[in-house]
């Protein structure tokens, strides 16, 4: 009833979790069966080890929170080696989010992670606001998103997620960039670039000034650019940005998304992905609908 | 073993005007997970607008036979406010036992102090109970500005000898639980847990004598589970979460932080 596909990825359910908000699953296995998920997406792996930003990273904001952690991870070799063994038996997608400052980083990484059996895709990081060199430096420019995807195009050969930023004036042309460029998916939308002042200090609250805004705050935002790139591109739509039940959810697929990503409402209740995986059930159970794919972009 | 439960305030206990107790009992009297002294837990804030992300807050004492777990709180922001408006019979929710606690599985006979400042007090009293029932001698070194910032200091009687440092000087030594002489005397292990300038004078004065040393830091948090990494602190290994590898960590490696 719930089963989707993104590309070549069969997902049991829709309900997928948002790179750097669910660390590599198994922070969360207590309190969520990882395999009732759709899948999930570890966080953002870059060629080598990265210290992230100094601390403080986050603030939390109405309805929302700022972070600027700054892609801290143990680096691919890490994952490949330590990591994927601890995870690879989970019987769901795990995808990796791939991140880099450059396009030979993207293509290294992309490629170590292509070797591994039991990662049927990655989603192309081209939107983290919260690095100097890279990230979204190529997410906002139509030219650069699909160098960079072209690139890595060449050298991954499994399902390849691209991440896009709402930091731009047009979110539709960049989509259509890294289409043809080859990209077989699309996930939307990375956090909002914003800002946050303590006032009784008279200093920002991250260390970096900015960060990435993230919650229930950018829904309507997310949803918004989620039903205009689903009507501007082919490949399938995976929708994310304020997800905290199964009404989120539904929103999204009503707009166009065939799979969404939960993140920040992780933090809140560790157990929501299972909550919202009931939710759709229910849903469909008082809707009639034996096929979840019914009210997929029906908007 | 970590769970997300529903748990009962039975008994609320204000402490002056900026510090509560919450006794908490699990709302399906399920038995309590194993809390070590030096966890804590992610309290979901309901009815406050504006209030998104759990609080962490330390766990004070356990009772594992009345199946209590208790958490006093400084009424710090609006998070905590709103704790502060709950009454007995209302509901709270919580992720719990998070972290990396104090090591407490010491032989007799040792000797411990322990040092708390302000709501650094607050995971002292429930190492100070397990250490005394496995036959620690404890000192307990309380500091604060005034002594109505010190609350709760009558429940440490029962698990060793109680000194007092105010700035002030309204109770016990005048001046910084540093400057205290029980502060001098040698010890098998020192725990800290207070403001980070304290912690970080009791971590350098614990490493100049040679003393083994815990301190147990706070900082602003989302997930408390090792997922987000908001909460990193310093150390010589690079970044490391509070939440997951902490809050309690050996001052062995955290040279880097104690030093600046």
């Amino acid at each position: 009833m719930l089963a989707v596909k993104v590309h070549n990825l069969s997902l049991k359910n829709p309900v997928m979790t948002a790179s750097g908000t669910f660390g590599y699953g198994e922070e969360f296995a207590d309190f969520v069966d990882l395999e009732r998920l759709g899948g999930f997406i570890v966080k953002g792996t870059t060629g080598s080890h990265r210290e992230g930003n100094p601390y403080p990273r986050m603030a939390e904001t109405p309805s929302g929170m700022l972070n600027a952690v700054g892609l801290q991870n143990g680096g691919v070799e890490k994952f490949c080696s330590e990591v994927y063994h601890r995870i690879k038996h989970l019987d769901t997608n795990i995808v990796v989010n791939v991140s880099g400052s450059s396009i030979e980083e993207y293509c290294d990484v992309a490629s170590q992670i292509d070797a591994l059996e039991k990662i049927p895709a990655i989603e192309l990081n081209i939107s983290c606001p919260n690095v100097k060199k890279g990230g979204m430096g190529f997410g906002t420019n139509p030219d650069m998103a699909a160098q960079v995807v072209a690139a890595v195009r060449k050298v991954y050969h499994k399902t390849l997620i691209v991440k896009l930023t709402p930091n731009v004036t047009s979110i539709v042309d960049i989509a259509k960039a890294v289409e043809s460029a080859g990209a077989d998916s699309v996930s939307l939308i990375n956090t909002m670039l914003g800002m946050a002042i303590d006032v009784e200090k008279r200093r920002p609250y991250l260390s970096t000034i900015t960060g990435g805004l993230s919650g229930p705050c950018v829904k309507p935002v997310a949803v918004r650019m989620v039903w205009q790139v689903a009507h501007a591109v082919q490949i399938p739509v995976i929708g994310l940005g304020g997800i905290a039940s199964a009404a989120d959810a539904l929103e999204f697929l009503m707009a166009g998304a065939k799979a969404i990503q939960v993140g920040t409402a992780n933090f809140i209740d560790p157990a929501v992905t299972m909550k919202i995986v009931d939710g759709l059930e229910d849903y469909c159970n008082r809707h009639g609908i034996k096929d979840i794919n019914e009210i997929i972009g029906i908007i | 073993m970590k769970e997300i439960s529903d748990f009962t305030i039975i008994e609320r206990r204000q402490h002056g005007p900026h510090y509560f107790t919450l006794v908490l009992r699990h709302s399906h009297l399920t038995p309590l997970l194993p809390t070590m002294p030096g966890q804590f837990v992610e309290v979901r804030v309901d009815g406050q607008p504006g209030v998104m992300l759990r609080r962490p807050i330390s766990v004070h004492d356990v009772d594992p036979e009345a199946g209590t777990l208790s958490l006093l709180v400084q009424v710090v922001g609006q998070g905590t406010r709103r704790l502060s408006q709950l009454a007995v019979g209302e509901k709270i929710n919580l992720v719990y036992p998070l972290g990396h606690g104090f090591t407490s599985d010491l032989r007799s006979p040792t000797s411990a102090l322990l040092v708390g400042g302000g709501a650094g007090i607050a995971p002292l009293l429930y190492l100070a109970k397990v250490l005394k029932a496995r036959g620690v001698r404890c000192t307990i070194l309380l500091g604060g500005r005034t002594a109505e910032l010190i609350p709760v200091r009558d429940e440490f009687r029962p698990y060793g000898e109680v000194c007092i440092a105010t700035d002030d000087g309204s109770l016990g030594h005048k001046g910084l639980v540093v400057s205290h002489p029980a502060f001098a005397e040698q010890y098998d292990i020192i725990y800290t847990c207070g403001p980070t300038p304290m912690m970080k004078a009791v971590a350098r004065s614990a490493a100049e004598r040679g003393i083994r040393c815990e301190v147990s830091l706070e900082n602003m948090m989302a997930c408390g589970v090792g997922a987000c990494l908001c909460c990193v602190t310093d150390t010589d290994q690079g970044h490391r979460c509070v939440c997951k590898d902490g809050p309690v960590f050996d001052i062995t490696n955290m040279k880097k932080w104690y030093a600046n």
